[in-house]
């Protein structure tokens, strides 16, 4: 097993990655640099300061939220009710897609409903959540949940029925039972698609909880950018535009972690 | 041991009926090592596939041990035509499964996988994930598990052709060796005529599709046989010669 992961490693080291080269980091860090600098220029003498600030003023309460630690806790708001959210509505999702996967009978007969609750914009729900779980973390929490749940679900769902039925023949044969064909067979089958799911669903766990936090809250980025566009403060809205922005790319970067630790899946799911 | 009835089976291929077998009849008793042999499409495969309980006949029955096949017949090992091996799971555990799914213990499991790892020759493979492997090295793999697995009934279909001519006269010794150690009654399918005479008690010549019975030879060969040797002697050449008169028949219908 060792000689094959030490393979994998060189494979994803040797892919050429798609900003890769010194010569273009630098351009890219030029790029930034004007911006700012435009941005910086336009600002008071062409457009209103009022609509779109100006980088020094942005740069100033990024300086002064990160020194009096108040970003901290918003940040950790958010970075929470995105975790917990993701991981509630991943278990969820990959239950419910196992399940009605292996059971033709009940898919069948929730399909209209589940078709009906994957239309409908999830988003909508949030006032419901507020109504149960309160103003609290656990309604952003279960926002994010609910986005991530429908995601996993059909992923892990469609992975479940594209299992080979000669492998599951195959354990029939030799004496598997009902519930080791599911875990022996099935689950490892689905296995590459339902990571598919949680790879694509990251994103929305953020958008769930940022959003559950701009609807009802008191803390979170999501309430911070709402908070300080009501105050007409744009300099803070993009000072929180900057945070999560940078906080979904470190998501993104450790969703990239893991995949490259999964990539035997996609490998041996072939 | 097995009784197949007047078995007829027909597939809906779009708006066409497709018939693979029709009123097909075989008694086969236990410990009887059967070749069945065809041209290919013949419906060959179906037939084991209706032993093995994964088709039901539109017509007819499949009596096993008395009883008809109605689900899944868990006392066959069945070596379908593609191999199915589980793609995440290595060699040696693919081996294995049968017994994982038993209970067996781990170490003892490891053990038994690793020695008929080595009978099949694919030792210093074990820790190979299936899409490493050729297809030959696939198909002993497969061989491996159905031997280690011991089943009462043993099917094979087309088990050893993607193997080279020496590596298939080892398993073929392997084969035979193993069936009478586990008393195992064996129905395997094949194109290679010299194959099924070497193995089988008894060779069944089938018609194109539909198939039905064309010739049922008994090879009464001394057991146990010499693969390697059997073949030059003068009663293998003449069953041999009837078999392939009768098989050139269906040939050439077939391509007229």
């Amino acid at each position: 097993m060792t000689s094959l992961d030490d393979n994998l490693d060189n494979v994803a080291i040797e892919t050429p990655r798609e900003t890769g080269s010194v010569g273009m980091v630098l351009w890219q860090t030029a790029l930034g640099i004007a911006i700012l600098f435009v941005w910086q220029g336009v600002s008071g003498r062409i457009v209103d300061n009022f609509f779109i600030s100006n980088p020094i003023e942005v740069g100033r309460r990024l300086v002064d939220w990160t020194l009096d630690g108040s970003i901290f806790l918003h940040l950790w708001a958010t970075v929470y009710a995105t975790t917990v959210g993701f991981v509630l509505g991943a278990a969820i999702g990959a239950v419910l897609g196992i399940w009605l996967g292996v059971s033709p009978f009940a898919s069948r007969l929730l399909n209209p409903y589940l078709n009906a609750l994957n239309a409908l914009p999830k988003v909508a729900l949030a006032p419901l959540f507020v109504l149960w779980f309160g103003l609290g973390i656990e309604s952003k929490i279960a926002l994010a949940a609910v986005l991530v749940l429908f995601l996993v679900f059909l992923n892990t769902f469609a992975g479940v029925r594209q299992v080979d039925q000669d492998l599951i023949d195959g354990a029939r044969l030799m004496r598997a039972t009902h519930i080791q064909v599911i875990t022996k067979v099935i689950v490892p089958s689905a296995l590459s698609w339902l990571f598919a799911g949680l790879r694509v669903s990251v994103p929305y766990a953020l958008i769930g909880a940022v959003l559950g936090e701009m609807i009802a809250s008191n803390r979170g980025l999501g309430y911070l950018v709402q908070y300080s566009g009501a105050q007409f403060d744009t300099a803070g809205v993009f000072a929180v535009l900057i945070v999560i922005a940078l906080l979904a790319m470190a998501l993104n970067f450790v969703v990239d972690i893991v995949q490259n630790r999964m990539e035997r899946w996609r490998i041996i799911s072939r | 041991m097995i009784e197949i009835r007047h078995v007829s089976k027909a597939f809906r291929r779009g708006n066409s009926v497709v018939e693979a077998l029709r009123d097909f009849s075989l008694n086969i008793d236990r410990r009887e090592i059967v070749a069945v042999i065809g041209p290919s499409g013949c419906g060959k495969s179906t037939l084991l596939n209706m032993v093995a309980g994964l088709y039901t006949p539109s017509k007819g029955r499949v009596i096993y041990k008395g009883s008809p096949v109605t689900d899944v017949n868990t006392d066959v090992g069945y070596m379908t035509q593609k191999d199915n091996l589980l793609p995440w799971r290595n060699v040696r555990d693919n081996i294995a499964f049968p017994l994982e799914l038993a209970g067996t213990p781990k170490s003892e499991r490891a053990a038994r996988a690793d020695a008929v790892i080595k009978q099949v020759g694919l030792d210093g493979f074990e820790t190979r994930l299936p899409t490493e492997l050729s297809g030959g090295m696939r198909k002993r793999a497969c061989l491996a598990r159905m031997m280690l697995y011991g089943a009462e009934t043993a099917l094979l279909d087309e088990p050893f052709a993607a193997l080279d001519a020496q590596l298939k006269l080892a398993m073929h010794d392997l084969l035979l060796r193993l069936a009478a150690d586990n008393g195992q009654t064996v129905v395997f399918v094949t194109h290679d005529l010299m194959e099924a005479v070497t193995l089988a008690d008894r060779v069944i010549v089938c018609t194109r599709r539909p198939a039905m019975i064309a010739l049922e030879q008994e090879i009464p060969l001394p057991r146990p046989r010499d693969v390697l040797n059997v073949r030059f002697t003068n009663e293998f050449k003449e069953l041999y010669d009837t078999l392939w008169e009768r098989l050139r028949v269906e040939y050439q219908e077939e391509r007229v």
